[in-house]
């Protein structure tokens, strides 16, 4: 039973990994760059989901205006920290990602302080008793906006033509270009779902932990570009795949008293070990560096 | 016959330092099958690059139509009606063939045209109406150049830029790519074609250039050219 409940807690805390991951990895797949400030994203979807929270009193509508601000946010960060980049060396962006997210994390602490907020309206009690089995109401939402989450981006990705766009564009830009794609704008549209996806997730951790800081989104940023990593980064299955295992690992980790301390260093090891074995990822494809 | 559909000014583009065009100038008249040929490395591709906005001139002009696109970007360049057949074909090897084709179609939103010029070109293209579901890197070389001139036909262009449409292909598919360039022609679109095989280029051609080193150093009727002495011993193997 324990170890049942461990694994449902696992797939949930995947669940919020994998989509952190999805925005990781369609940034990197499309714009081939590591946006080092897409946990920050999460950040600043937190306190502008506490601020709306004060001002409208209504954590769904909170939910909405953190998502709207998460994507014009990532817009405008892609279009005038990264853009004038484009062509730049990767090194120039990574450096130019980290600005931007110590920016972020810094801004925070001016406006809002060090202390951590604690908007426990976002807070989901309840459980769920099934027998001698108990499940906690927020897993059972986050298992459920997951899944919804998944299937919506699977079936966007397969079957529009701005989905179809971003297959092309995350396989051959030029190529793309000369289909009449405008890059830029599928650069634009992929930062606003990752943007969006990370407003999703600062819900989803509230919901469980209303504790709101500046580093909030820093730890689950590291974890899901991990996770990202671990699936085969540029590859959205393998996010999806990358944080649900290692949502599973950790919370079985944590469930054994003896092995709970090294936890983090336990998902990093699987990091190594999977690196070794594939280093392309779970479902990356080895690419050839073009010349 | 002789409207002037492309011409390209005086055109110069550097890698770095390095000058890869020392101001060429050229043009392709509506209808017509011009032919740019030359070595490996003396700019085809580049030229290419440069006309249809993958690169960017350093100087000089291109006009299309009278219309001046140096400066234009590439998705916009395609709408305008130049279609670019890349070399080594760069098709989307994640998607299917109809997926492929689509994209070819991206910019397009007259749904009743796009879906008649699809007709056209599984009637031109056979195998790949066999195959449209399946995943374009599956396909043969010979098949994905089919696939990469299908997609170029779904943009609708007057003008079809090819970029060694027959490399790697076996002679018996070469000679398929060269009957296919023949009918995008008798179907009233106008061709510039960079290859390799210079002979079976200038067979086709009504007009040709030689590109050396970034410079232009011979142009003419593609007939003539193919019988001038220094061609035919630099590009014809004679």
């Amino acid at each position: 039973m324990e170890f049942l409940s461990a694994l449902l807690n696992g797939f949930s805390s995947g669940g919020t990994y994998a989509i952190i991951a999805i925005g990781y990895t369609m940034v990197y797949g499309i714009a081939k760059m590591l946006n080092f400030a897409h946990g920050d994203i999460i950040m600043v979807g937190g306190y502008a989901m506490f601020v709306s929270l004060m001002l409208l009193n209504q954590p769904l509508l909170a939910l909405a205006f953190a998502i709207l601000a998460c994507v014009l946010l990532g817009i405008t960060v892609e279009r005038l920290a990264y853009k004038p980049l484009r062509g730049a060396s990767s090194l120039a962006v990574l450096i130019t990602a980290i600005g931007v997210s110590s920016l972020l994390q810094s801004l925070a602490q001016i406006i809002f302080g060090a202390a951590p907020k604690m908007p426990t309206r976002f807070m989901i009690n309840g459980t769920v008793v099934l027998g001698s089995f108990r499940i906690n109401y927020s897993t059972l939402v986050t298992l459920a906006v997951t899944v919804v989450i998944m299937a919506v981006l699977t079936v966007f990705v397969k079957y529009t033509k701005t989905g179809r766009a971003m297959v092309a564009v995350s396989e051959d830009r030029g190529a793309a270009q000369l289909m009449g794609i405008n890059t830029n704008r599928i650069i634009a549209v992929t930062f606003a779902i990752g943007s969006a996806l990370a407003a999703v997730a600062a819900y989803l951790m509230l919901m469980k932990a209303p504790t709101l800081s500046s580093t909030l989104g820093a730890m689950p940023g590291i974890k899901a570009f991990t996770a990202a990593v671990i699936g085969g980064i540029g590859s959205i299955p393998g996010a999806m795949l990358g944080g649900v295992l290692l949502g599973v690992i950790e919370s079985l980790a944590l469930s054994v008293p003896k092995l709970a301390p090294f936890t983090d260093a336990i998902e990093f090891a699987v990091l190594v070990v999977i690196l070794l074995v594939k280093p392309a990822g779970l479902l990356g494809k080895a690419r050839r560096e073009k010349v | 016959m002789s409207e002037t559909l492309l011409r390209v000014e005086d055109l110069s583009v550097y890698y770095g330092v390095i000058q890869a065009l020392k101001g060429i100038s050229f043009s392709v008249n509506r209808g017509e099958i011009v032919s740019l040929i030359g070595a490996n490395g003396a700019g085809k591709t580049t030229t290419l690059h440069t006309i249809t906005g993958l690169i960017r001139a350093k100087s000089g002009k291109v006009f299309y139509k009278d219309a001046e696109i140096t400066r234009t970007p590439a998705h916009k360049i395609v709408t305008m009606g130049i279609s670019h057949v890349p070399e080594g074909r760069r098709i989307f090897q994640n998607l299917s063939v109809y997926e492929n084709l689509l994209l070819g179609a991206y910019s397009r939103k007259d749904k009743a045209e796009i879906e008649s010029n699809l007709e056209m070109v599984f009637r031109q293209f056979p195998r790949l109406e066999e195959r449209r579901r399946q995943l374009a890197g599956t396909l043969s070389g010979g098949e994905q150049q089919m696939l990469a001139m299908g997609r170029a036909l779904l943009a609708s262009p007057e003008l079809i830029v090819l970029d060694e449409p027959s490399m790697g292909l076996s002679p018996l598919l070469v000679g398929e790519v060269f009957e296919i360039i023949k009918s995008f022609h008798a179907a009233g679109k106008t061709v510039l074609l960079v290859e390799q095989n210079a002979k079976m280029a200038m067979a086709i051609s009504d007009r040709a250039y030689v590109l050396e080193n970034g410079v232009i150093t011979m142009s003419g009727d593609a007939k003539e050219l193919s019988e001038d002495d220094r061609v035919r011993k630099a590009y014809l193997g004679a």
